[in-house]
């Protein structure tokens, strides 16, 4: 690992004020994704502002909502009753990440932040409309994500918390890479009074994106046999080691029809 | 030089380390405990988990600056002052849950936090799920699993109920 200068700020405003005096700065929250990448000599950064005491860990059930700070732990959101009683689907899909030590370290604004196109928090900041919250604005999920590992994030830019709406009823199914446990593909099917929304991760060459045709065929009728029929292009979806693209897009179809099955 | 403040095994240390100094190794290079082993360097198999704070963590994926002011045990800190293991010790040498033990430090570690935070019991499914975080490349995992559903009455002081999952 390259050395580097260290910071533990803190408040939000002086970590914004470290992240923009230099633009080779790197903010650090649970370290889960961060340290293995420093390891492995893929990132320098001059300064790593570690944000563990800028006060942004915690969890706030609103009217029909729930607010989760950046810096919650995963393993906090599995274990949250607010969380559990308002999107037990989101709890679910936090203690579904990794295994347990990189739950009681890795958090949601790390992940988000992230966007690792196999990551499983994109899927449901994007299927449930998300809004994420950061020092400057608040930006909606749809406009969030740009593409694998892109985010609309400034560099000076702190995610500072997350807000859920709960959705009438809502799952996430994933067909976990058996070694690392990150999605091969990973499907959250959410349902809410104007219509479906559903987002995959783990498959799409632009990381985590919505679908369609899922979505209309949900809205119309929220059944598995609804979606039966509706296919995804294997000449999007991505292809490694783990699985190929037409792998990839049939497995779409299966953890849709079960995510659908499960929130019925 | 970065200087860190720490208790480990319940002894204050203040060391110097270069802010890339991972926990680990501070522990095995800077204060002598090699019990905490490295097995890989994707935070992958589980042999560096140590508690911070009570919790337990993958001290290979930690910076030791960012272990200021925390509470570190190891596996060397388990045992009591006269030798007598923990009883989570005890139950991986009665089960027989290891064979070359290189996985043994971070599977002790793992299985303690793992049974005090389930005080309602734990299942075996529960435990294998547990140990997802944690790779044993000999014993098959059977005897581990058994060393700790044993461990756990021992740990609490009673019979464990048929946990519900
Ligand atoms: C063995 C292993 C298995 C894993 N399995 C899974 C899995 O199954 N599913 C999954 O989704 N993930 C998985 N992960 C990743 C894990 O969830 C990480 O915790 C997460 O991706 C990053 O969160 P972090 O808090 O650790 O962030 P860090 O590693 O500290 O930071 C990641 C990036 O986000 C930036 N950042 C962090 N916080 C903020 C913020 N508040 N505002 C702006 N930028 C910020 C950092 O600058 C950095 O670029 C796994 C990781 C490991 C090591
Ligand atoms: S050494 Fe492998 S997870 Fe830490
Ligand atoms: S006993 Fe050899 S790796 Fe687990």
């Amino acid at each position: 690992m390259y050395d580097f200068a260290y910071q533990k700020p803190g408040s939000v405003a002086d970590a914004v004020k470290a992240l923009a005096a230099d633009p080779e700065a790197k903010a650090l929250a649970g370290g889960m994704t961060l340290i293995p990448v420093l390891k492995q000599r893929l990132n320098h950064p001059s300064v790593v502002v570690d944000l563990a005491k800028t006060g942004l860990s915690g969890i706030t059930a609103g009217a029909g909502s729930v607010t989760i700070g950046a810096m919650t732990t995963h393993a906090a959101v599995a274990a949250s009753a607010e969380v559990r009683r308002i999107i037990p689907a989101l709890a679910a899909l936090a203690g579904g990440i990794g295994d347990e030590q990189v739950r009681h370290r890795g958090t949601i604004g790390g992940s988000l932040a992230n966007d690792d196109p196999a990551a499983d928090y994109p899927a449901a900041a994007l299927a449930l409309g998300a809004t994420i919250t950061t020092n400057k604005r608040a930006i909606a999920a749809d406009d969030f994500f740009q593409g694998m590992f892109t985010t609309a994030l400034e560099a000076d830019e702190i995610i500072t918390s997350v807000t859920f709406p709960a959705p009438a009823a809502a799952n996430y199914q994933k067909f976990r890479n058996p070694a690392s446990r990150y999605a091969i593909v990973g499907v959250f099917v959410a349902r809410f009074p104007a219509g479906v929304r559903v987002a995959v991760t783990g498959a799409g060459q632009g990381g985590v994106f919505r679908h369609a045709a899922m979505e209309a065929a949900l809205s119309a009728n929220f059944s598995p046999d609804a979606i039966a029929a509706v296919t995804t292009p294997a000449g999007d979806m991505n292809s490694d080691i783990h699985a190929s693209a037409e792998y990839r897009a049939h497995l779409v179809g299966v953890m849709a029809r079960r995510a659908v099955a499960a929130a019925s | 030089m970065p200087q860190v403040s720490l208790t480990v095994n319940g002894t204050q240390h203040t060391v110097e380390v270069e802010n890339r100094t991972l926990l680990v190794e501070l522990l095995r290079e800077k204060i002598g405990l090699t019990g905490t082993h490295v097995g890989c360097d994707t935070s992958q198999c589980g042999a560096c988990v140590v508690h911070v704070d009570g919790t337990s963590v993958k001290s290979c994926t930690m910076l030791a600056v960012q272990a200021e002011g925390a509470n570190v045990t190891t596996i060397e800190g388990l045992a009591a002052a006269d030798g007598t293991l923990h009883p989570m010790q005890e139950m991986f040498r009665e089960h027989h849950a290891l064979q070359c033990g290189f996985c043994t430090p971070g599977m002790v570690m793992s299985a303690i936090d793992l049974v005090q935070s389930h005080p309602e019991g734990l299942s075996e499914h529960q435990i294998r799920e547990g140990l997802e975080g944690n790779l044993c490349r000999c014993t098959g995992y059977h005897n581990i699993v058994k060393a700790i559903a044993a461990a756990w009455p021992l740990m609490h002081g009673k019979t464990m109920p048929a946990a519900a999952e």
